[in-house]
């Protein structure tokens, strides 16, 4: 699904991937892990197409189309997913209509027609029970005023709603109490599925407790220096970074 | 027909000989330095006629924005329009003409009260209004249902009106001033209107500017609050070329005054809002909140002046003005100014110009919402904060609808 090669970007002058490689196929589940500054948001924006980073060499193909020439909202509606780790507040627009608008685009770009109002409103407040959110949620403007956790449910009732192929949480656990950190986890864990893939960006390996991962890799100044199973995840909790940027 | 009373013959022969010196305002004026009308001066136009008939365009164009659930005051190119007007019974409200006759010792006492820093479109305006309407709620009394105040020009004339409204104490009524034009005709409208509120009477008054884009718009609000009156002024300025609007009250004790404004100018729109608020006595609160989104080479101004005498302690004020400037050729003129000379109050302003967010515009797009799209979303998220605080529903979706004919895709219906 994913293919990324090669990469290198920059920030203004500063180098922050240096050579990054990483596949990533339908159904998987990747975390990457690493020490703050190793470039883990760089790599989220990269792929969600957020301006400000010059790719300076290699390439990144996704569904065997080149990501690199698609603007930001062509590769939402091709199915790539960003769970943002400070979501956007938003004033005046409301959650509902952000919803309706994003799977409108979607359903548009795949030749669909619009959704039917009513169908809308069952399909959004089914999702919204699901991820244990009052209905109220939706009628209150994007993020504003939302606590850290149910910013970051808001984000996986979104990622529900538009059914991406590929996605993509950014340290979606850093601020969450134990409890968002269980709703949130159960959250992606029921869109597991053997067409869809994630990648998750974190620091801590909390996260991995709830949901887990098929490969692990750990970036650290601007590569992959060490891919595993799960079970590296649990090494580095244990000894740190330190070990492997030292190798 | 103007109607012949001497004591308004005398008022129009000196606004006339004022009119005579002071011309319409210079830029010299510090009031008036961000707006130039020199253009109006060189278009010479000539006064509207009485029409007698008009066709259905234009009948079309005026049912368009006659609003459900209101009583009607129609002006046709500055003439009071009887056969399309429905006014209330019950309550005194005629054209100021008839009451001029009418009610002379009502009205002859206060007009031209309420106008405490006159200057040349206010002469104008009294030497030539062709009619206007007079409003006269008694105590205890209220409007059940809003009258709208609907100015409509056909011609390519200048047209002046002269409005006079009083609640007597405790009255309560709700009043909707729309100004529109035949699109594309090039004229010059002028409206003043003086208001008169006693204790605790209370007036919301609502004005949709929607001329023509070629037309010029002056129109004056000049309110006088008694104690503990209420008036509240929702303004929203969206159409004209060159527009002034201002809105100037004076509060004695305890009185209570809320303006909300809305400009939104585009291609070479140059829309300028003033507005002063006198607390002339202690305890009064004032809230003020004005919007504007400018896009290609529109101009905006806002001077907004809260003046605070001497024995107005305890005032409790506060000001705001926040801008969206939507292109670089896009320019605002944004002048708050608090003038305080007692010493126990609580007084505040706060004035912002900035570009929609990139952050917001990003989070949008990485939900699979276009650029354009995403930048509509939250300009008209930005503008409807004040298209919400409309309370009456058929002129909610009328500005609503106004709204979204701008900013396409903005929101849902």
């Amino acid at each position: 699904m994913l293919k990324i090669k090669d990469l290198a970007v920059n920030v203004g002058a500063k180098e922050i991937l240096k050579g990054l490689n990483l596949n990533v196929n339908a159904g998987e589940i990747h975390a990457i892990m690493g020490p703050n500054g190793a470039g883990k948001s760089t790599l989220s924006h990269v792929l969600s197409g957020k301006s400000g980073y010059d790719v300076t060499g290699g390439s990144i193909t996704y569904n065997e189309k080149d990501l690199l020439e698609m603007p930001a909202e062509i590769r939402a509606r091709e199915g790539v997913f960003l769970a943002f780790q400070y979501p956007v507040e938003i004033a005046g627009v409301t959650n509902v209509y952000l919803l309706k608008a994003a799977l409108n685009a979607i359903r548009k770009h795949k030749g669909l027609s619009e959704v039917d109002a009513m169908d809308f409103l069952t399909l959004v407040k089914s999702k919204t029970k699901a991820l244990d959110m009052d209905e109220k949620f939706l009628y209150r403007a994007v993020n504003e005023g939302f606590s850290g956790g149910e910013k970051k449910r808001n984000e996986i009732l979104q990622m529900a709603m538009l059914e991406p192929q590929l996605c993509i949480l950014d340290e979606t656990d850093s601020g969450l109490d134990i409890d968002a950190l269980r709703i949130v986890a159960d959250g992606v864990n029921a869109l597991r599925s053997e067409n869809r893939a994630f990648i998750m960006v974190t620091h801590y390996q909390r996260l991995l407790d709830y949901i887990k991962p098929d490969f692990v890799h750990v970036l650290a100044d601007g590569k992959i220096i060490k891919s595993g199973g799960a079970e590296l995840a649990l090494e580095l909790e244990e000894k740190g970074y330190g070990w492997l940027e030292q190798a | 027909m103007k109607t012949d009373i001497s004591w308004l013959n005398t008022l129009r022969q000196n606004a006339l000989t004022q009119f005579e010196q002071t011309r319409f305002p210079s830029q010299r004026l510090e009031d008036w330095r961000y707006t130039n009308l020199s253009a109006i001066e060189k278009k010479q136009f000539a006064f509207a006629n009485q029409v007698e008939t008009f066709d259905d365009t234009h009948k079309n164009h005026l049912a368009d924005f006659m609003l459900n659930d209101c009583y009607h005051a129609i002006f046709v190119d500055g003439f009071f329009d009887a056969l399309l007007s429905t006014l209330p019974e019950n309550i005194t409200v005629c054209s100021i003409n008839e009451a001029a006759e009418h009610h002379e010792t009502v009205l002859a006492p206060v007009f031209n009260q309420a106008i405490e820093s006159p200057h040349g479109f206010t002469h104008f305006t009294n030497v030539h209004f062709s009619d206007g309407i007079f409003v006269c709620i008694n105590e205890h009394s209220q409007l059940d249902k809003p009258l709208q105040i609907l100015h409509f020009a056909t011609q390519q004339a200048m047209s002046a009106t002269r409005h006079v409204v009083i609640l007597e104490e405790n009255a309560c009524a709700t009043l909707i001033e729309t100004f529109i034009g035949v699109e594309t005709q090039t004229y010059l409208t002028s409206s003043v209107l003086e208001i008169f509120l006693n204790d605790h009477a209370n007036l919301t008054l609502y004005k949709v500017q929607q001329d023509s884009d070629k037309a010029y718009h002056f129109g004056g609000t000049y309110v006088k609050q008694a104690d503990n009156a209420h008036f509240t002024h929702h303004n929203f300025a969206l159409g004209g070329l060159l527009a002034r609007s201002e809105i100037m009250s004076h509060l004695e004790t305890g009185a209570q005054c809320e303006l909300n404004g809305l400009y939104l100018g585009e291609n070479r729109q140059h829309l300028d809002n003033l507005t002063r608020i006198v607390h002339a006595k202690p305890d009064a609160v004032s809230r003020e909140y004005y919007k504007g989104i400018l896009n290609h080479r529109a101009r905006g101004v806002f001077q907004g002046r809260i003046v605070v005498a001497k024995d107005a302690q305890c005032t409790d004020s506060q000001m705001n003005n926040r801008n969206l400037l939507l292109s670089s050729d896009a320019e605002i003129d944004t002048k708050p100014q608090l003038e305080i000379y007692a010493d126990d109050v609580k007084c505040t302003h706060g004035v912002t110009v900035g570009q929609l967010d990139e952050k917001s515009i990003f989070y949008l797009q990485s939900r699979g919402i276009d650029e354009d799209h995403a930048k509509h979303i939250l300009t008209f998220a930005f503008a409807n904060e004040m298209v919400d605080k409309i309370t009456v529903p058929s002129l909610h979706d009328c500005v609503f609808t106004q709204l979204l004919a701008r900013f396409p895709q903005g929101a849902e219906r």
